[in-house]
């Protein structure tokens, strides 16, 4: 299998604003990040707002340039490119909206076509190609309605269809499902992942919410605070996060973590030891945890959990209420025979 | 009444006189607002074309221009009208002078419809590669084209205004028309006449706006 080529590459880029204020303080919105993104992936960039994902991903097609470091979209630095020359460059890159950011003033055909109007396509070539992408976002009959005739999800289908007009290979999404009900957010996802798989275009998607990650991304980068705290695939990041942030995004969609209110009542009705498993793939045999367990007298009961499945691979997390008549010490015993099998994690 | 009759030749001569003035400074006074408009919007901080220096000083002009009194403008610009159309009376003076004003007036009216586009749309022009001229002419001007032809229906009304005090620099229109056979003669059935005249002027092109803004609106 050749090795994945990278179509977006940030260098150690920084984006500085100056102090909105005389005298104030410069605000870093992107400190020192560096990302790679393959042909082909769906990486997914999850941060709490204010977190810098926006302007991240604004970086990637110079709507807002960076203070320092590079980026390099398929292999040409766009860091330092006047504007002028960025035509070319964004023509390639698609975009998406949270607001869908469509012309209120143009059906959705002239919406449609309007970047291959920028790119001076002649009418016949821009027509076709209006009608084949208007069909492939399942819109035909929409083509000479205006974007206020629309609901939510076709306008971003339409949104879609402009950005995908000119053959992309990158597509940009900004918090694209957003301002969508969770019905019409899974239509979406879909089609994004119909651009993926059709059309192998390669596309970053930005979001606060961890669903979005988990039906469409392939990797993940978390972001706090300007930085990328955490990447890689999705599984690993799910099944096994390393940041508290990335815990906590995590936690909103994987069922099987008590809360901290939940856990505070498990822990008044359990008064011994609490303790939670991760269990990975078929990487840990639960039989032989629990085997453990029951050889040194350690008497259990589940009181959390669950089993996810993310990507075709399931993990999930087992919470254990942990009684022993050896005491502490025969619990701290087994524990450290189980810590050599998978991650335990005391919750008292 | 029968004075009225008898002045009908110069009240129809006058109305055609306020239609030649305010059709003029509508084109002209409408053109030049559009310009300071898009100045201003354009330079303003976080715009396609963001320049602090020329919005400060467009800005400042305005602000200037705008408060004065049209009848002391139109006194302190004869100067300015003498260099530019060669007279500092008639018509034609005054057209100059209330295209001049009617620009800044109508330049702030502009911005404002202007800022009423979604900057979103702006940047999703941007992000397929449009450059400023493109965004202008296909983007911001259409996105904005229902508040704009409000805003210039209103600046007509304004311009009707303006127009009446051409008499004091030797113009015509309804204004001078009813200073002059109507206030001064004490007859007020004149000044009437002419009042209703620009009534159902301004009525009638509030109307064409307002349906030609609906219809810019719904699309």
């Amino acid at each position: 299998m050749p090795a994945p080529s990278p179509v977006v590459e940030l260098r150690d880029v920084s984006k500085v604003y100056p102090p909105t204020v005389k005298g104030g303080a410069e605000v870093v919105a992107i400190d020192g990040v560096s990302l790679t993104v393959d042909a082909g992936d769906v990486y997914g960039i999850i941060g709490y707002s204010g977190a810098g994902k926006s302007t991240l991903v604004r970086l990637i097609n110079a709507l807002e340039r960076s203070t320092s470091g590079e980026i390099l979209v398929n292999g040409q630095d766009i860091a330092r490119l006047p504007e002028r020359e960025l035509r070319p460059v964004r023509l390639g890159i698609g975009m998406i909206f949270q607001q869908f950011n469509l012309l209120g003033s143009r059906t959705v055909a002239a919406n449609v076509g309007y970047p291959l109007e920028v790119a001076r396509q002649p009418k016949d070539t821009r027509r076709a190609r209006v009608a084949e992408m208007l069909d492939f976002v399942g819109l035909s009959d929409k083509a000479r309605a205006y974007p206020d005739q629309l609901s939510g999800g076709q306008k971003q289908r339409v949104g879609i269809a402009r950005a995908l007009a000119t053959q992309p290979g990158i597509l940009l999404a900004d918090e694209a499902t957003s301002a969508l009900d969770p019905e019409t957010t899974h239509e979406v996802l879909d089609l994004l992942g119909r651009v993926n798989k059709e059309f192998g275009v390669t596309i970053v998607v930005i979001t606060h919410e961890m669903d979005v990650i988990q039906t469409l991304a392939t990797k993940v980068a978390v972001m706090d605070q300007g930085r990328v705290i955490e990447r890689g695939d999705v599984f690993d990041v799910f099944s096994n996060p390393q940041q508290p942030a990335s815990a906590r995004f995590v936690s909103t969609v994987v069922k099987g973590l008590p809360s901290a209110g939940e856990l505070a009542v498990l822990r008044h009705r359990h008064p011994g030891r609490i303790v939670t498993l991760a269990f990975r793939d078929s990487s840990v045999d639960q039989a032989r945890v629990f085997g453990e367990f029951a050889a040194a007298g350690v008497t259990f009961e589940v009181v959390y959990g669950g089993i996810n499945e993310i990507q075709g691979r399931s993990f999930g997390h087992l919470t254990l209420a942990l009684t022993s008549a050896g005491g502490d010490s025969s619990i701290d015993a087994v524990l450290d025979r189980v810590r050599t099998l998978t991650t335990v994690t005391e919750v008292r | 009444m029968d004075s009225l009759i008898a002045l009908m030749p110069e009240f129809w001569k006058a109305a055609g006189e306020t239609l030649y003035i305010v059709g003029f400074t509508l084109f002209f006074g409408g053109l030049g607002g559009l310009l300071v408009g898009l100045g201003l919007y354009l330079t303003r901080a976080g715009s396609i074309l963001a320049n602090k220096p020329v919005f400060v000083v467009l800005n400042l002009f305005v602000n200037i221009v705008r408060p004065i009194p049209f009848i002391i403008f139109l006194a302190a610009a004869q100067p300015l009208a003498r260099m530019v159309v060669g007279t500092g009376i008639g018509n034609n003076a005054i057209i100059f002078t209330i295209s001049l004003a009617a620009s800044f007036a109508m330049g702030r009216i502009v911005e404002q419809n202007l800022l009423t586009v979604t900057p979103g749309v702006i940047e999703a022009a941007r992000s397929v590669g449009a450059g400023p001229l493109r965004i202008i002419f296909t983007v911001l001007l259409p996105e904005a084209l229902g508040p704009l032809i409000l805003g210039y229906t209103f600046i007509f009304v304004a311009l009707v205004d303006m127009s009446a005090v051409a008499g004091y620099v030797g113009g015509g229109g309804l204004g001078n028309f009813a200073l002059l056979y109507g206030y001064r003669q004490f007859n007020p059935v004149v000044t009437w006449a002419a009042v209703l005249l620009i009534i159902v002027l301004v009525q009638l092109v509030q109307f064409l706006g307002n349906w030609l803004a609906r219809r810019a609106f719904r699309r």
